[in-house]
């Protein structure tokens, strides 16, 4: 299936969590939120959380800014 | 620029600034943008005395080195994560979202601008989004226009701080309307901050004599010749005018008024 992470499409298997995608683009423990078709995805719910063709994930850390 | 009590609401007995419950000993929020490198914001940071400092939330980078997370927890700096970017309140509110999520607070520094050129605020997205935010429990600092009504409306819909513009992000054109932040301090009860545009020390004095609670800079510090003196210049400045507003300086007037007596005079024969 295909998957838009981060603006980048990306060819992932069926049934993929939303944990395992997140560990594709970072390894950090802490400072990292997702959200799932602009809906957030709280960091305890992403091994439970599948996720579908066509589905857009964004995995957002914080930068110097401000 | 007198006359004008201090805004007690963001006073409490220690004199310290309250933002939504939570207590800072520095009126000086910083940010980090614009900062060469990490050593360097850390140094600027330390120097600043700030308590409270700003960053933004943006797309992981996988080949990023070092993070700005690091730095404020070894200064022991507490976050507050920007919707800096956002141009819809739909955007602002889950950019707000994904910060409390990923930096766990609830603390957020509301930004909706309107348009790439001048970044200012767009106010009616502002409005849309502080309200969802207020909503759902974040303590809500708003970035607005230097516009009484928005100002108060601000904080009528709940938001914990008002952070007036002095001019546009990054300009360093100073307050280019002291009279307008003067009638929004006057009249508000949650503390104010000034935000954006500053461009020196005499700035952020500038700002604290006007009235305003706490001054929020980054641009200032982190792209001056050298960052870490600027910092300690705007960290003096803040307590400088901090304590000009609470002794309350002399009026103005047309012409000299002499500060020797006048009696006792030796005149000669002229």
């Amino acid at each position: 299936m295909k998957v838009i992470v981060n603006g980048e499409a990306r060819e992932l298997p069926e049934g993929a969590s939303v944990a395992e995608v997140v560990a594709t683009v970072t390894t950090a423990a802490s400072g990292v939120a997702a959200a799932l078709n602009d809906e957030v995805v709280r960091r305890s719910e992403w091994d439970a959380t599948t996720v579908r063709d066509a589905d857009r994930l964004e995995v957002l850390t914080a930068v110097q800014g401000g | 620029m007198s006359g004008t009590a201090v805004n007690e609401s963001a006073v409490n007995e220690s004199g310290r600034l309250v933002i939504g419950g939570k207590e800072f000993g520095s009126r000086l929020i910083m940010g980090t943008g614009g900062a060469p490198s990490m050593q360097v914001l850390r140094e600027a940071l330390t120097a600043s005395g700030t308590e409270l400092t700003t960053v933004a939330m943006r797309r992981v980078d996988p080949a990023a080195r070092g993070s700005v997370l690091d730095v404020l927890r070894e200064c022991g700096i507490e976050v507050l994560p920007n919707t800096a970017g956002c141009f819809t309140a739909g955007e602002a509110v889950l950019t707000a979202k994904l910060a409390r999520e990923a930096l766990e607070t609830d603390l957020v520094k509301l930004e909706v601008i309107a348009d790439e050129h001048t970044l200012l605020p767009d106010p009616i997205e502002l409005v849309e989004a502080a309200e969802q935010l207020v909503d759902d429990g974040f303590t809500v600092m708003a970035y607005t226009n230097d516009d009484p009504v928005l100002a108060r409306r601000l904080e009528q819909l709940g938001c914990a701080a008002v952070m007036p513009l002095g001019s546009p992000i990054g300009s360093g054109l100073g307050i280019r309307n002291p009279h307008n932040i003067e009638l929004i301090v006057e009249r508000a009860n949650v503390p104010i901050i000034l935000d954006a545009g500053l461009g020196t020390a005499s700035d952020a004095a500038l700002a604290m004599e006007l009235g305003c609670d706490a001054v929020l800079l980054a641009t200032a510090v982190t792209r001056a010749q050298s960052p870490v003196t600027m910092a300690a210049a705007m960290r003096h400045a803040v307590e400088a005018g901090r304590l000009a507003r609470l002794a309350g300086r002399i009026p103005m007037r047309r012409y000299a008024q002499a500060s020797s007596p006048w009696e006792g005079m030796s005149r000669g024969r002229g």
